[in-house]
C-alpha cells in the first residue's frame, strides 16, 4: 500500500472523532446545573387587593371503581426499594390524587411575582416524589437524588428546552427553571424506565396539585370569572368556570369518568 | 486471484459481530435506554471507564462497547482487504464499509446528543442494517466459490426479469425498515409499517418463487431464496406478536415488558437477516442469472460491428 492510501485510511477515523469532539464541546459548553436561560425580565406584579380576595376549593373525583395498579419490576437496581405500584391513576374512595388544577383563563393580562423559593423533586425509591408538580415560570427546581444510584432526570417537553443529565448518589441538587408555560410536562429517568413525573409550568400562582383526599385550593384570586382547568396524566383535561365576587369562597367539585 | 481463507472468515467474523451490534442496538431500543447515559462520545464523563452497569445503563453502555469493537474490525477488514485482493471494486467496498461505520458511529452520537430525534434515530436503525449487509456482502465476495468457482450461468428472458425482482424486494425491504423504524422511534403511527408489510411479502414471495422455480439447479440462488421464504414467514410471525406485545397489549405498560423486548427485539434481528438474504440473493442472480444481452441493449442502441 502507498503512502496516499494509508493517509486516506487514516483520514475517515480522524474525521470521525473530529466530529465526536465537536459534538461534545456543545455538551459540554452548558453547566451541568446552570438553570434554563430565564425569561425576560418580568413586569411588576399587578396589585391585588388583600381584602377582596376570594378562594375556590373542592375534591376530585373517579367515577366507577379505580384501577388496580400496575406493579413495577425494579429487580434491575438492587439500590431501588421503592413501592413497586404504579402511580397512572391514584384513587383512594373516589377521592382522585395527582390532578393538576389551576385557572386556565380569566386572569387578562395580570402579572404575578415569581417566588423565590425553590420547589424540590426528590429522587427516593426510584420514584419521584411528587408524582405531579406545579411550578411557576422561571420558579427555581431543586432536584435530588436520595437513592444510593445513579439517576438521569429528563424531561421531554414541547415548547420548554430539552435536557438529560444524569445525577449520582449523594450529588449536590440540579438548579433548573422553565421559562414557558406547559402543562403535564412529562420528566423521565432512562436508566430505570418507570420512574416518570408530571410538572406543569404555569405563570400564575393560582395552582394546587390534589393530595389523597382528592382536595384542592386556590387561594387569593381577585373578584372576577375564572376558567378553572382539571388536569390528570391518562385521564385527560376537564374544565369548569366559576364567578368569583369579592371575598367569595366557593366550591367546585370535580369528576372523571374511568375509561 | 487466490482464495484467501482467512481474510474471508475475518469477513465473516465481522459480519457476525455486526449482527451482534443489531441485536444490542434493538435491546437499547426496546428497553427505552438511549439516554441512559446522557453524554457522548465519552460515557458519564469518561472514554474508557465502564460505568456502573444497572438500569438502562447496561444496555446503552453494552451497545457503545460493541460498537467500537465492530469499528476496530472495520478498520482491519478495510486494510486488510486493501493489501490483499487485487480486485479495485471489493477495496472499494471495504473503504464503503468503513466510511459507512464513521457514519453510523457519529449518527449514533447525534441522536444521543439531540435526545433521540425521530429521523436522526431512524437514520441510524436504517444505516445499521446497510453496513450489516455491506458486511455480509464482502464475506460472499472474499468466500471460495466467489473467488474460484467458474459461475454457472443461465440467461433470464423473462419478463420481469428475476434482477428486477430481487432489486424491487430490497427497495421495498428498505421501505418497511425505515417505516418501522420510524414507527420504533416516535415519528410515525404504527399503520404504514403494517400496512406496507403485505406488500413487502408479496414481493419477497414473487422473487423466492420465481428463482426456485426457474432456477432451483443453480445452488447460489435455490440457498438464498429458500432462506428468504424461511425468514419470511418467521418475521411475519414476529411482527404479529411485537404488535400485539407493544401496540394491542403494551400501550400503558409502565416500563418495557419483557415479551414486548423480545418480540420486537427478534423482529429487528429477523428483519436485518432477511434484508441481508434479498442482497445476497441479488447478488447471486447478478452473478448466475444475467439478462440477455439482446434483452439489456435497446435495439436502437445495437450496432453491427465489422469482424
Amino acid at each position: 500500500m502507498n503512502k496516499k492510501t494509508w493517509v486516506s485510511l487514516l483520514t475517515l477515523p480522524c474525521l470521525g472523532l473530529g466530529l465526536l469532539a465537536g459534538c461534545s464541546k456543545k455538551e459540554e459548553a452548558q453547566p451541568a446545573a446552570a438553570p434554563e436561560a430565564a425569561a425576560p425580565a418580568a413586569a411588576a406584579a399587578t396589585p391585588i387587593d388583600p381584602a377582596t380576595v376570594a378562594s375556590v376549593t373542592g375534591t376530585v373525583k373517579l367515577d366507577g371503581a379505580a384501577p388496580k395498579a400496575a406493579k413495577i419490576d425494579m429487580s434491575q437496581d438492587a439500590a431501588c426499594k421503592g413501592a413497586n405500584s404504579a402511580e397512572t391513576i391514584v384513587a383512594d374512595g373516589g377521592n382522585l390524587a395527582n390532578v393538576f388544577v389551576y385557572v386556565k383563563d380569566g386572569l387578562g393580562t395580570r402579572t404575578f411575582d415569581v417566588p423565590t423559593t425553590a420547589v424540590t423533586i426528590d429522587q427516593q425509591g426510584c420514584k419521584y416524589h411528587p408524582h405531579v408538580l406545579g411550578v411557576m415560570t422561571g420558579q427555581n427546581i431543586s432536584i435530588k437524588n436520595d437513592d444510593q444510584t445513579t439517576h438521569n432526570i429528563h424531561p421531554t417537553p414541547q415548547s420548554n428546552r430539552e435536557w438529560n443529565e444524569s445525577q449520582p448518589p449523594n450529588a449536590t441538587p440540579i438548579q433548573k427553571t422553565f421559562a414557558r408555560e406547559e402543562i403535564m410536562l412529562p420528566v423521565k429517568c432512562n436508566q430505570h424506565p418507570w420512574m416518570r413525573m408530571y410538572i406543569n409550568v404555569v405563570k400564575s400562582p393560582f395552582y394546587s396539585v390534589t393530595g389523597p383526599d382528592g382536595k384542592y385550593e386556590l387561594k387569593g384570586l381577585p373578584p372576577g370569572t375564572y376558567t378553572i382547568a382539571f388536569v390528570q396524566e391518562k385521564l385527560g383535561e376537564q374544565t369548569q368556570q366559576v364567578t368569583l365576587a369579592a371575598k367569595d369562597s366557593k366550591t367546585v367539585d370535580q369528576s372523571f369518568k374511568q375509561q | 486471484m487466490p482464495y484467501n481463507r482467512a481474510h474471508h472468515r475475518f469477513a465473516i467474523f465481522t459480519a457476525g459481530a455486526t449482527f451482534c451490534l443489531l441485536i444490542a442496538g434493538a435491546l437499547v431500543t426496546s428497553n427505552d435506554a438511549g439516554l441512559s447515559v446522557p453524554d457522548w462520545p465519552t460515557s458519564f464523563g469518561s472514554l474508557y471507564k465502564i460505568p456502573h452497569m444497572i438500569g438502562g445503563v447496561r444496555f446503552e453502555h453494552t451497545h457503545r462497547m460493541i460498537a467500537e469493537f465492530v469499528g476496530v474490525l472495520t478498520v482491519v477488514l478495510a486494510i486488510w482487504t486493501w493489501r490483499v485482493d487485487k480486485r479495485r471494486w471489493i477495496k472499494a467496498l471495504a473503504v464503503g464499509a468503513l466510511g459507512t461505520v464513521v457514519a453510523q458511529g457519529v449518527l449514533g452520537g447525534l441522536t444521543v446528543l439531540f435526545y433521540l430525534p425521530p429521523l436522526i434515530s431512524s437514520a441510524h436503525a436504517a444505516l445499521a442494517q446497510t453496513f450489516f449487509c455491506i458486511a455480509v456482502a464482502i464475506a460472499v465476495f472474499t468466500g471460495r466459490r466467489w473467488v474460484e468457482e467458474v459461475p454457472e450461468v443461465e440467461l433470464d428472458s423473462r419478463r420481469p426479469s428475476l434482477i428486477t425482482l430481487t432489486l424491487l424486494s430490497i427497495l421495498v425491504l428498505y421501505v418497511q425498515l425505515i417505516l418501522g423504524a420510524m414507527f420504533r422511534h416516535h415519528g410515525m403511527s404504527w399503520w404504514p409499517h403494517v400496512v406496507n408489510a403485505p406488500v413487502a411479502a408479496l414481493v419477497l414471495t414473487w422473487t423466492a418463487v420465481r428463482a426456485l422455480a426457474v432456477y432451483a439447479r443453480i445452488e447460489a440462488v435455490r440457498r438464498p431464496a429458500i432462506l428468504l421464504l424461511g425468514l419470511l414467514i418467521t418475521q411475519l410471525c414476529l411482527g404479529f406478536v411485537a404488535f400485539l406485545t407493544r401496540v394491542a397489549w403494551g400501550r400503558d405498560a409502565v416500563q418495557p415488558e419483557l415479551p414486548m423486548v423480545i418480540s420486537t427485539v427478534a423482529h429487528v434481528a429477523v428483519g436485518a437477516l432477511l434484508l441481508a438474504t434479498a442482497v445476497v440473493l441479488a447478488i447471486q442472480v447478478w452473478r448466475h442469472v444475467p439478462v440477455a444481452f439482446a434483452e439489456r441493449v435497446p435495439e436502437g442502441g445495437r450496432r453491427v460491428v465489422a469482424a
